[in-house]
């Protein structure tokens, strides 16, 4: 890498490094032991999401009225709750609705601020102005205020959540694409483009998007985890998935009064799944950044 | 530099104009009608529909618009509809409540981000670099009530050596209200420590690589001055603005640490106000707290203009 490369925006130099040689980078990243041990936890609860119903021991929603708040112990490793549901099941399931709506918004945010980030880098003028007036008003409002008020205004949902975090999303993503666009528009490739008379759609998508697609890659796995972190806090303040359905921010908020006559089990489980989610995350995250940048 | 400062309060208060009208556009297609939520299900039709109109609910929306922005103007922020009595002792002993917790939070975060930061940019690389990075960030990412219940189950109910609930009664002498709020604030400083340490890490990698720093170093002196003198000044400029960008994560922090700890902050008074639809009550709640993110912005950025010579004289001319 020459020095020029080194200082231009980290963007750029992701794109330019990432064009040059993708096989040999997945093969770096394989070899990473924080990319596999995140990647296995990760694969872990994205089974307990697909087929949790089958791998969980009980019915998550089975009540137990005589077998209530129960200890962890050999039949249930992860004890009861207040309605003697299998807690451990509970687990299992619950990681299903975090790693939908988690995604979907994300990729709501992505496909949203990929598209208005293409517009604001390949126009430029009075529709970037314009545009990144907008951005900029959008990001000064507190966010979490933001999608409070919304989420309280349309009622929760899963819906509601998907939307609210990707509108969210959108601006942010959106200043980093531009970013990478504006790199992208000094290279020659497009003005032999345009001097060749293509349409701006078509050098937008066809052009330019599969030259910024690491920058977005990267964008999106470091959201990812921004997203988790709010669904399950909005979860945990009630504008979640509702009960009876087994989430993990749903089931904390729902027990955690608890704590204090020592049913730790109730709330300590469904918040050490989130903490290895995040974590698990992060640690592939890292991982990508570190092999795109080295 | 008058220009400037005149340009970024207009700004702050166009925003906060925009923010008003969503919060009372909010406030108005929030799902059920105060009436209903303040009388209950078994009130009569003509008692809700009495009791409205004497909220004033049922006039345009123009009207109530002005109505509660002209009530703000002259210092009445409205009287909530679950207590029936003006929202303004509610939100500043609220808002005092949440300074105490927030100020703990930065008074401890702000000295261990930077030092943290800085110390990982000194050892760049190394294993101290790795652990100070990775273990930033992965705190960063953990949700605070999640790190919230395993304090809560390690300290308070495993070793019972601190209260699981942040809330004191009144008169408590200050000590033991600082002692009610340690498990409160460690979660908002874990998700903190990762941004500014972030900050403050890259800050210094960049300006002990400047030429700056080399010259410096090349004159003969002593690394310690160096960092000192010459690195720090410059990196941590970046950083300031970052603090002051955190105030809104803060703020979203505190409505969820409120909650777990059971404390009579903003957050909570929000959080409330939104679930038994004190509209007047989440209006003034949100506003207050659009002020205090708008006033912390304000002056990071002023902060940041006043002390990077760069920017003061690109202001100024």
């Amino acid at each position: 890498m020459t020095a020029d490369q080194l200082t231009a925006a980290p963007g750029g130099a992701a794109v330019a490094h990432a064009y040059a040689a993708p096989p040999a980078q997945w093969r770096l990243l394989l070899r990473k032991p924080t990319f596999l041990i995140g990647a296995t936890i990760l694969g872990f609860w994205v089974v307990c999401a697909v087929f949790g119903h089958l791998i969980a021991p009980f019915d998550p929603l089975a009540q137990q009225l005589l077998n209530k708040n129960a200890a962890p112990s050999g039949a249930h490793w992860f004890g009861t709750d207040p309605l003697g549901r299998d807690v451990l099941s509970r687990v299992i399931v619950g990681a299903r609705d975090i790693l939908t709506i988690a995604p979907l918004a994300t990729l709501l945010g992505a496909v949203l601020g990929t598209a208005l980030g293409l517009v604001m880098g390949y126009f430029g003028g009075v529709i970037d102005t314009v545009l990144g007036r907008l951005v900029e008003a959008v990001l000064a409002l507190p966010v979490v205020i933001v999608a409070f008020l919304f989420i309280v205004a349309v009622g929760p949902s899963s819906l509601t959540l998907i939307i609210v975090i990707g509108f969210i999303f959108t601006p942010l993503i959106a200043r980093t694409v531009r970013t990478a666009v504006l790199v992208e528009g000094q290279q020659d490739y497009l003005s032999s483009a345009r001097l060749l008379g293509e349409r701006p759609g078509y050098i937008m998508i066809a052009e330019i998007l599969p030259n910024v697609l690491p920058v977005i890659v990267v964008e999106f796995t470091v959201r990812l985890g921004y997203a988790i972190f709010a669904v399950a806090t909005l979860s945990f303040l009630g504008f979640g998935v509702q009960q009876p359905t087994p989430d993990w921010g749903g089931d904390i908020a729902a027990n955690y009064g608890l704590l204090g006559a020592g049913y730790w089990w109730e709330t300590l489980f469904p918040a050490l799944a989130i903490a290895s989610l995040v974590m698990a995350l992060n640690l592939v995250t890292d991982s990508i950044e570190q092999v795109l940048s080295s | 530099m008058t220009r400037y400062l005149l340009r970024r309060v207009g700004l702050a208060i166009i925003t906060l104009w925009i923010l008003s009208l969503i919060v009372f556009l909010a406030g108005q297609v929030l799902p059920g009608d105060p009436g209903r939520a303040v009388l209950g299900p078994f009130a009569s039709e003509s008692a809700v529909r009495t009791y409205d109109h004497q909220l004033g609910v049922d006039r345009p929306l123009v009207v109530q618009y002005l109505g509660w922005i002209g009530g703000l103007l002259h210092g009445n922020m409205g009287t909530s509809y679950t207590y029936r009595s003006p929202v303004e002792p509610f939100v500043v002993a609220a808002l005092g409540n949440s300074a105490k917790l927030a100020l703990l939070a930065l008074i401890i975060i702000i000295p261990l981000g930077i030092a943290g930061g800085v110390l990982a940019a000194l050892y760049s690389g190394r294993a101290i670099d790795r652990l100070i990075s990775l273990g930033g960030l992965a705190a960063s990412t953990v949700p605070e009530f999640v790190s919230g219940i395993v304090l809560i189950i390690v300290f308070g109910i495993g070793l019972k050596v601190l209260p699981i609930t942040a809330a004191t009664p009144p008169g408590t002498p200050l000590p033991d209200q600082l002692e009610h709020l340690i498990l409160p604030v460690i979660p908002l400083v874990l998700v903190l420590f990762g941004y500014i340490a972030r900050m403050a890490r890259a800050g210094t990698v960049e300006a002990l690589d400047s030429d700056y720093a080399r010259t410096a170093t090349l004159k003969g002196l002593r690394r310690g001055t160096v960092v000192w003198r010459h690195v720090l000044r410059n990196s941590l400029l970046p950083t300031i603005t970052v603090i002051a960008t955190q105030t809104g994560y803060l703020i979203g922090g505190l409505v969820v640490v409120e909650t777990l700890f059971n404390y009579q902050g903003i957050g909570r008074l929000i959080l409330n106000a939104a679930n038994g639809k004190d509209f007047p009550m989440l209006e003034a709640g949100v506003l207050v707290i659009g002020v205090v993110y708008m006033v912390a912005t304000l002056i990071a950025d002023v902060l940041y203009t006043t002390l990077n010579p760069r920017l003061r004289v690109a202001v100024n001319s």
